[in-house]
């Protein structure tokens, strides 16, 4: 993958920075949410695979890490408000009980519900493009955690991630199906080709789990966050499985879903009780970021959702 | 010194939910049909709702709780 393509001051100041092709001086500030986001989502890339025409050195460039850090604080700061505007005044103390009632409580509208009867072909595929931003790098964020989490919470993700990465098989890991799916459905597979596409609302959704995925601080958050994915996937996967088919889109797009259907019914039961439950009892002090992380991963996700839905002109619901 | 310092059940009941069953190569169904699991963990339908029997797909979350 190159470097994306600018889309204000700081994005294209720091495509110079990272390629050796800009002039020396600071960063300017961002022009625009969409800038900002591109710009810390090629930050964070730094840290998954990199760029072919970056110098991989950048990522620990003392003054490229000034701007991400910048960057990342303006988003934590972000997220943590829209959380404390949000925040159910009545959780139940046990966090699976907790996690379980802010995923019963979401009613963001769902891209799934909508595949499942009414997109039409280019629509399913200019979503499949958005997702792709995340599915080709699926689980990695949560790979970061692992060395932070205390022994049962660290052997329960492993259990998890083992199937995301393919019980040991490299055809069975979920980022290949996807990529394998996208190839059947006439898109590109390679991993970040269709970073340039992705509107703001996707690049913060992936940004928010990079930043919890990279910092050790924010392990809670960043297993909340994988909870409430795992816990909103197995019946909206089989939703996507009904569109694809029903679009004649079958095969091995709609089998990445289908794995889904099944991985998700168990690594949601994973996630909210092996991995968040535990780590909560040892760690006490993480309990309210697993919350925060959790509700970060709905919200981000209906706020993509009522995007790409307007863009569609159907109202989000 | 104790032999295991945590519990790791094979058999897992979720409440309202799935059973968890770790370390099975095969699980047979209610018709006799028998399933090759490749996961080190299966997720086996308890509500009897499931659209892809004998795996959990989720169902259960959207029945009403007795
Ligand atoms: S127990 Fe999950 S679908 Fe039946
Ligand atoms: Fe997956
Ligand atoms: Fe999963």
């Amino acid at each position: 993958m190159r470097v994306p393509k600018p889309r204000g001051a700081l994005s294209q100041w720091l495509g110079a920075r990272l390629t050796g092709t800009g002039t020396a001086g600071t960063a300017p500030a961002a022009d625009s949410p969409e800038d900002e986001a591109i710009a810390l989502w090629t930050l964070h890339e730094l840290s998954y695979r990199g760029f072919e025409d970056a110098d991989d050195r950048a990522e620990w460039d003392p003054e490229v890490l000034h701007v991400r850090h910048g960057l990342e604080v303006a988003l934590e700061d972000r997220l943590r408000q829209r959380w404390a505007d949000a925040a159910p005044a009545d959780l139940p103390a046990e966090v699976p009980a907790a996690l379980a009632a802010l995923v019963d409580a979401d009613d963001g509208p769902s891209l799934a519900t909508y595949v499942r009867r009414e997109a039409d072909r280019d629509q399913v595929l200019e979503l499949l493009r958005q997702r792709s931003v995340y599915h080709l790098k699926e689980s990695d964020p949560s790979a970061f955690v692992v060395p932070r989490l205390p022994v049962r919470a660290k052997a329960a993700l492993m259990e998890l991630q083992y199937d995301e990465y393919g019980d040991g098989d490299p055809n069975r890991l979920h980022a290949h199906l996807f990529a394998r799916g996208l190839e059947a459905v006439g898109l590109r597979p390679e991993y970040g080709a269709y970073v340039d596409d992705a509107i703001t609302e996707n690049l913060e959704m992936n940004n928010a789990g990079s930043l919890f995925g990279l910092h050790r601080r924010l392990r809670g958050a960043a297993m909340g966050h994988l909870a409430a994915f795992e816990m909103t996937s197995s019946i909206p996967s089989r939703k996507m499985v009904q569109g694809l088919e029903r679009l004649e889109m079958g095969g091995p797009m709609a089998a990445y879903y289908d794995e889904h259907v099944e991985a998700d019914a168990i690594h949601e039961q994973l996630a909210a009780h092996d991995i968040c439950g535990t780590l909560a009892e040892d760690e006490p002090d993480q309990a309210a970021d697993i919350l925060f992380g959790a509700w970060t991963c709905l919200d981000v996700e209906a706020r993509f959702a009522t995007a790409v839905l307007r863009s569609w002109g159907v109202s989000p619901q | 010194m104790r032999d295991r310092d945590f519990d790791h059940p094979e058999v897992v009941l979720c409440k309202d939910g799935p059973m968890l069953l770790r370390g099975a190569t095969s699980v047979q169904d209610a018709d006799g049909t028998v399933h090759p699991v490749q996961r080190p963990v299966v997720a086996l339908c308890r509500c009897e709702k499931s659209s892809r029997l004998p795996w959990c797909d989720g169902t259960h979350k959207v029945i009403p709780k007795a």
